[in-house]
């Protein structure tokens, strides 16, 4: 019991300081202080770190959504690094590790949609000519961790390591290799794994934010989208360019 | 063992446009109608949280259960046809409104030559223009003819638009004016006149002024929030039968609407309908309601299949070409477009409406001569603004990849400096291109799946060629940093292609040998039950369809509503 207990911390560390260095927000030291925060550590941390004093700067309240009802601990770490390659932090803006992609996908594989509830699921799975609609048994949440345990197969036999553990380079390595579909995840080929996540990352990166992702719609803010306003009468005959703060489904409430 | 209600005058199976329409007109003339309809009620409340790219677009909230019921697909007769399993091009509509709700709302009319097509091809270009593959039929009914229902139903809509010259005669000019010109129209308006072309605005039933219709039902004007396709519009300035005919019906207290009802058989006896056998699809419980009229408004799809699980009219076989039900099933052909792309410049591509656009007439229909080409018909050319939303588009140039720091950097750069000029073409009919009953799959309730044997045609293809250069061409005319253009029609692939334009399969016509319904859309072969929608295209046209689903739902209630009064007969 002890034993495991240690072991989950030295795991939850490792993989926090992995998480940071993916993520590139550890760059310049910034956020070093936090690697005490918890290990998802969304708001909280920050509101550990805020002098008490300045009541000015009132930190914002924790994020509640921002925690697993699907994922274990580790599946989350891999998911957060194998979305960051997909959608990385640059100079545009934060990537998919920081805008909560992984806590989004977390939420989707939990939802009905994880268990592909409106998808037609009867009769016989034959395989599909090149021009059908591949014909997977597997559901969507149970695909996705097969995936998951995937990558750190694949990156074991080629690096001798987990995925989390790779440098961004092997990563991409990995991802593309997955891309290509060699790879088979239990006799299905990983090009539709890594489809399904490469789809699951970009609608994390630009969903409304109540799904969990496009974290204070940082997503949207980098490609000027202005979310689900009621009106654009003045924009739509705009010669100019009109760049709007962008607002979310929260704003509808009470209409 | 299912409940047996007591009889009425009229039930209709199905309450979006065409369902909606019918149980106006019928209800407004006096009429007991009972309607039944698969999904659930409706009103401008449930789409108040609506503007929700991920609910509405990607899971399909508006659209159709495919755990309960989908179709299967193969590309010709010798392949296994493999189940839709989960959504990709078809967006089939649940609900009341059904499709109405979650529509763009582009509602144009089909031209003159489309419902002459077999005459007016033969006449100009011989016998032998298209191969007997292609079975090319007349509609049975004239532009003149159907022209006074696309005005009532273009009056009910409101729809904003501008007359085109080039189009068929209207006895009306539209009932509002067109939406507004945006810049970027602008700049495709000054190419396409350069180019001797006759730009106009896309007719629209996203009100670009408020608007009171006949029926008494005010609307106000588009706000062009840009949720348009896959979403319901909560300001009601898109036509919805949810804001248009399905409230006028329930006012007149003849209206009574069953939701949550599945109807699974239509009950006959070969030559006439009884009424129609549904299921609760909450409660599992099966009721028989029986009808003097049974009046089918599902979409296409449902519409073919519920007549072949009946048993009702004669069954389309592709090696002798006879019988009828399934046959003619066309789609639409939308490759042949050049996307712009800008270093520089940045356009409000983030607002708009699902019916904002902007096209030339020049290439529709027979518009142009087509001696020299291998195809008949064409195509709309046109550059839309419907919003881009972020998690659908995502434009990059070519060679880039789909994923990584290149694929963000490229997204980004051009989320908001792309532009696109569009085809969106007619589609032909071919005797292998038809629509069955599956023989190994079956829906929730135990029913065969519909099967559909659909490929492009090599009309088709070479269409989508001679399209791909035009908009090539006026994409060079408007100036961009770069162009890239879809030159080829890949073959069908369900999940894939990007239209849901789904015609055929109940076609009318004037000989009963080759088509299953006449111009009121009355059942050749069962006189008291009337199949009303797109399936009764013989072929699909480059234009949007519901604008013509409409005017033919209007003359349908009209034969309707004769054939009640009259007690019975062939209404031509």
């Amino acid at each position: 019991m002890e034993e495991s207990e240690k072991y989950q911390l030295d795991e939850k560390g490792s993989s926090r300081r992995k998480f940071l260095r993916n993520s590139g927000v550890a760059a310049g030291g910034v956020v070093v202080g936090s690697v005490l925060g918890g290990l998802i550590g969304f708001g909280g941390e920050k509101q550990q770190h805020e002098p008490a004093t300045e009541p000015e700067h009132v930190a914002p309240a924790a994020n509640p959504n921002a925690a697993l009802m699907f994922f274990t601990p580790d599946q989350y770490q891999t998911t957060v690094a194998a979305t960051e390659r997909i959608f990385p932090a640059d100079e545009n803006g934060p990537g998919a590790a920081d805008l909560n992609v992984a806590i989004y996908i977390d939420h989707q594989l939990a939802s009905p949609w994880g268990i592909n509830a409106k998808d037609y699921m009867l009769g016989a799975f034959y395989k599909a000519e090149a021009t059908q609609q591949e014909q997977i048994r597997i559901l969507r949440k149970d695909l996705f961790l097969l995936g998951l345990k995937g990558l750190d197969d694949y990156s074991t036999k080629k690096f001798d390591s987990k995925f989390t553990s790779l440098n961004a380079e092997q990563q991409d390595e990995v991802l593309t290799d997955f891309e290509s579909g060699d790879y088979k995840l239990s006799g299905l080929s990983s090009s539709i794994f890594f489809e399904l996540l490469r789809m699951l990352t970009i609608e994390g990166a630009y969903a409304d934010p109540m799904y969990g992702g496009n974290k204070n719609m940082e997503g949207w803010a980098m490609r000027k989208f202005p979310g689900s306003r009621m009106n654009y009468n003045n924009e739509v005959v705009s010669k100019e360019f009109i760049e709007l703060e962008p607002e979310s489904l929260q704003s509808h409430m009470g209409h | 063992m299912s409940t047996k209600l007591p009889k009425v005058p009229a039930v209709i199976v199905g309450m979006g446009w065409a369902g909606g329409i019918i149980a106006s007109e019928l209800t407004k003339a006096g009429i007991k109608v009972v309607g039944i309809e698969r999904g659930k009620e409706r009103t401008t409340n449930d789409y108040l949280m609506g503007h929700d790219e991920l609910r509405f677009q990607h899971r399909t909230e508006l659209m159709q259960d495919l755990s309960k019921e989908t179709i299967t697909h193969r590309n010709h007769p010798n392949m296994r046809a493999l189940p839709m399993r989960s959504y990709g091009t078809f967006i089939v509509g649940d609900g009341v409104g059904g499709a109405g709700s979650h529509w763009n709302g582009q509602t144009y009319r089909f031209l003159p030559y489309d419902f002459e097509i077999k005459s007016l091809t033969e006449e100009k270009y011989g016998a032998n223009k298209l191969g007997s593959e292609y079975t090319l039929q007349d509609w049975g009914i004239t532009y003149d003819e159907i022209e006074p229902y696309y005005d009532t139903f273009e009056k009910m809509a409101g729809i904003s638009g501008e007359t085109v010259e080039m189009y068929g005669h209207r006895s009306n000019p539209y009932p509002t004016g067109p939406m507004v010109k945006t810049p970027t129209f602008e700049l495709f308006e000054e190419a396409t006149k350069k180019l001797g072309y006759h730009p106009y605005m896309l007719p629209s039933a996203n009100l670009s002024e408020n608007y009171t219709n006949p029926d008494g039902i005010s609307r106000s004007a588009c706000q062009y929030c840009a949720f348009c396709e896959n979403f319901g519009c909560e300001y009601g300035a898109k036509a919805d039968p949810v804001v248009t005919v399905i409230p006028v019906a329930k006012e007149t207290g003849n209206l009574d609407l069953r939701t949550h009802s599945n109807v699974t058989r239509i009950l006959n006896d070969g030559t006439k309908a009884t009424g129609v056998v549904y299921v609760n699809t909450i409660t599992g419980e099966e009721f028989e309601q029986p009808a003097d009229v049974v009046i089918v408004t599902s979409y296409v799809f449902n519409n073919v299949r519920l007549l072949l699980n009946s048993n009702l009219g004669t069954p389309y076989n592709p090696e002798t070409g006879e019988g009828s039900i399934g046959k003619n099933y066309c789609y639409q052909v939308s490759a042949g477009a050049t996307t712009l792309f800008y270093e520089d410049k940045e356009f409000n591509n983030y607002a708009g409406a699902g019916a904002l656009g902007i096209e030339i007439p020049d290439f529709a229909g027979d518009n142009f001569d087509h001696s020299d080409v291998n195809f008949i018909h064409g195509s709309g050319i046109r550059m839309t603004q419907y919003g881009n939303r972020p998690i659908a588009i995502n434009q990059v140039p070519s060679g880039t990849s789909s994923w990584g720091s290149e694929f963000k950097k490229q997204s980004i750069k051009y989320a908001n400096s792309t532009l696109q000029v569009k085809s969106q073409g007619a589609s032909m009919p071919h005797k292998d291109n038809y629509l069955d009953l599956d023989p190994e799959y079956k829906d929730a309730y135990g029913m065969p799946l519909l099967r559909m044997t659909y490929d492009y045609t090599e009309q088709d293809k070479e269409l989508v060629k001679y399209m791909s250069k035009v908009t090539r061409k006026i994409a060079e005319e408007i100036g961009a940093d770069h162009y890239e253009t879809t030159e080829e029609q890949a073959a069908f692939n369900v999940n894939v292609d990007t239209n849901t334009h789904n015609t055929g399969g109940v076609i009318m016509g004037v000989d009963p040998k080759t088509s299953a319904v006449n111009s009121y859309l009355q059942m050749w072969e069962a006189e008291n039950v009337f199949v009303i929608g797109a399936s009764a295209f013989p072929h699909n046209s480059s234009f949007n369809p519901t604008g013509t689903i409409g005017a033919l739902s209007y003359r349908a209630s009209e034969g309707i509503i004769k054939y009640l009064k009259d007690g019975g007969g062939s209404l031509v």
